[in-house]
């Protein structure tokens, strides 16, 4: 899971609204809408960069947070959106 | 689900984001429809590099939902590449068109490129009534072929059903049709003045009769349909805004042309001229209409209807004054209310 690769789903849509990332699925129109730290993480992945990497590199430097909980919670939110197809794992 | 899109409008509208934009991208059509308010000559569309440079600025600006229409867009053969642009700058994209033209292989692409909806007309479950309104023999079928491919393919599909004279009692029918197909269906009764200023086509309006029964279709509007005819116009209604034309919602036409709605055609600025952001947020027409509040309508504001009214300001100002009263509107509200004199419910 610390490998964990992941892309932006080819069919959600996604606009940063007055500071908030607002996404919404072309599936189900289900729509998201993220927090800060949740932000940050959707404009990082790039389909290349590790979701450990990312948690260090965007969260753990810009958040006051401790780095097993931020792992543990980035990967319950990634996990939460892949589920629904706005993330999809690339490796 | 609908109060947290209701949070990302209420934050557009207090940032002054055009969340939502009607890009129409040809006037051209295939039909001719009894009641279009566009004139179908090609007065010089954008081309494809101009279209993509007002994406690129809609994107930068904020505008997330982003609807093509026309005219009909299968017309313009550089559609698709257009709408992949659009989705590679990852705008919730529908679509609106008469499907004419869509095939298995255009049915694949749309659902490949990730498009949310296809909003597709459809004003009878006859064909002898659809086909007299679009003027082309045999459209109602290769209408309905277009849907069962699209929903084949796994695309969302929303029926519209637009009542006019002519159609008047075939609504239940498209309903049926829709829900056979296993698609939505929205039904509406405006009959827009051309662009041009010509009202001609506002005769095909349903009579007020026909309207009214509309209205009380209960398997349309439920319970919902006697609103009270004068509620006490409390101060947030009449410190309301009319509508979002110009707040967070915008037209382009194919000629670059930006007006504050589809339905508004009050010229305010040219994308070929001016960078949108430039229009958007300087336009002193966009301005006018975005500084004007309910309590600034010199009828609507003591109006009894006024808390419930659907006044359109488009229309208003069709008939010549923006901040005055839509006809139209002003029946549809008393009708609801059951309060028109002249007709016998």
């Amino acid at each position: 899971m610390n490998d964990l690769v992941v892309a932006r789903g080819t069919r959600v849509a996604a606009r940063k609204v007055a500071g908030e990332m607002v996404i919404l699925s072309a599936d189900d129109s289900s729509l998201y809408v993220l927090n800060d730290i949740g932000t940050a993480v959707w404009e990082a992945v790039d389909g290349r960069t590790p979701l450990s990497t990312i948690v260090d590199d965007v969260v753990c430097r810009d958040y006051e947070v401790d780095r097993d909980s931020a792992l543990r919670d980035v990967q319950e939110f990634v996990a939460g959106l892949m589920s629904h197809g706005v993330l999809a794992e690339v490796r | 689900m609908a109060e947290l899109m209701q949070r990302v409008w209420d934050r557009a509208m207090d940032a002054h984001v055009p969340l939502s934009i009607h890009f129409d991208l040809t006037y051209r059509c295939n039909e001719r429809c009894v009641h279009c308010y566009l004139d179908h000559d090609d007065h010089g569309e954008m081309t494809t590099d101009e279209v993509k440079g007002v994406l690129d600025q809609l994107a930068a600006a904020g505008t997330f939902f982003l609807t093509f229409s026309g005219g009909e867009i299968f017309l313009r053969k550089d559609l698709f590449e257009l709408v992949a642009y659009a989705r590679a700058l990852q705008f919730d994209v529908k679509l609106k068109t008469n499907g004419v033209l869509v095939r298995e292989r255009e049915a694949a692409r749309i659902r490949e490129l990730g498009v949310r909806q296809l909003q597709i007309s459809v004003y009878s479950h006859r064909p002898e009534v659809h086909d007299a309104i679009t003027k082309v023999p045999g459209s109602l079928v290769r209408t309905l072929a277009a849907i069962r491919l699209l929903t084949a393919a796994g695309v969302r599909v929303m029926i519209a059903n637009v009542l006019m004279r002519q159609n008047a009692a075939d609504y239940p029918g498209v309903r049926a049709l829709a829900e056979e197909l296993g698609v939505d269906c929205t039904i509406d009764p405006t009959i827009t003045p051309m662009m041009n200023g010509d009202t001609a086509v506002i005769a095909l309006r349903l009579p007020a009769p026909q309207l009214l029964q509309v209205f009380r279709d209960k398997s349309l509007v439920g319970n919902d349909f006697m609103t009270p005819a004068s509620e006490p116009i409390d101060e947030d209604t009449l410190d309301g805004r009319p509508c979002s034309a110009g707040h967070t919602f915008c037209y382009i036409s194919p000629y670059g042309d930006v007006y504050p709605c589809v339905q508004f055609p009050l010229p305010s600025g040219n994308v070929r001229k001016q960078r949108f952001e430039e229009i958007w947020g300087g336009s002193p027409q966009l301005e006018e209409v975005r500084s004007i509040r309910v309590r600034d309508l010199p009828t609507c504001s003591s109006c009894g209807h006024v808390s419930t009214c659907t006044r359109c300001p488009g229309l208003a100002y069709m008939e010549g004054n923006m901040r005055g009263p839509s006809s139209a509107d002003c029946e549809k509200s008393q009708l609801r209310a059951g309060v028109l004199p002249s007709v016998s419910a």
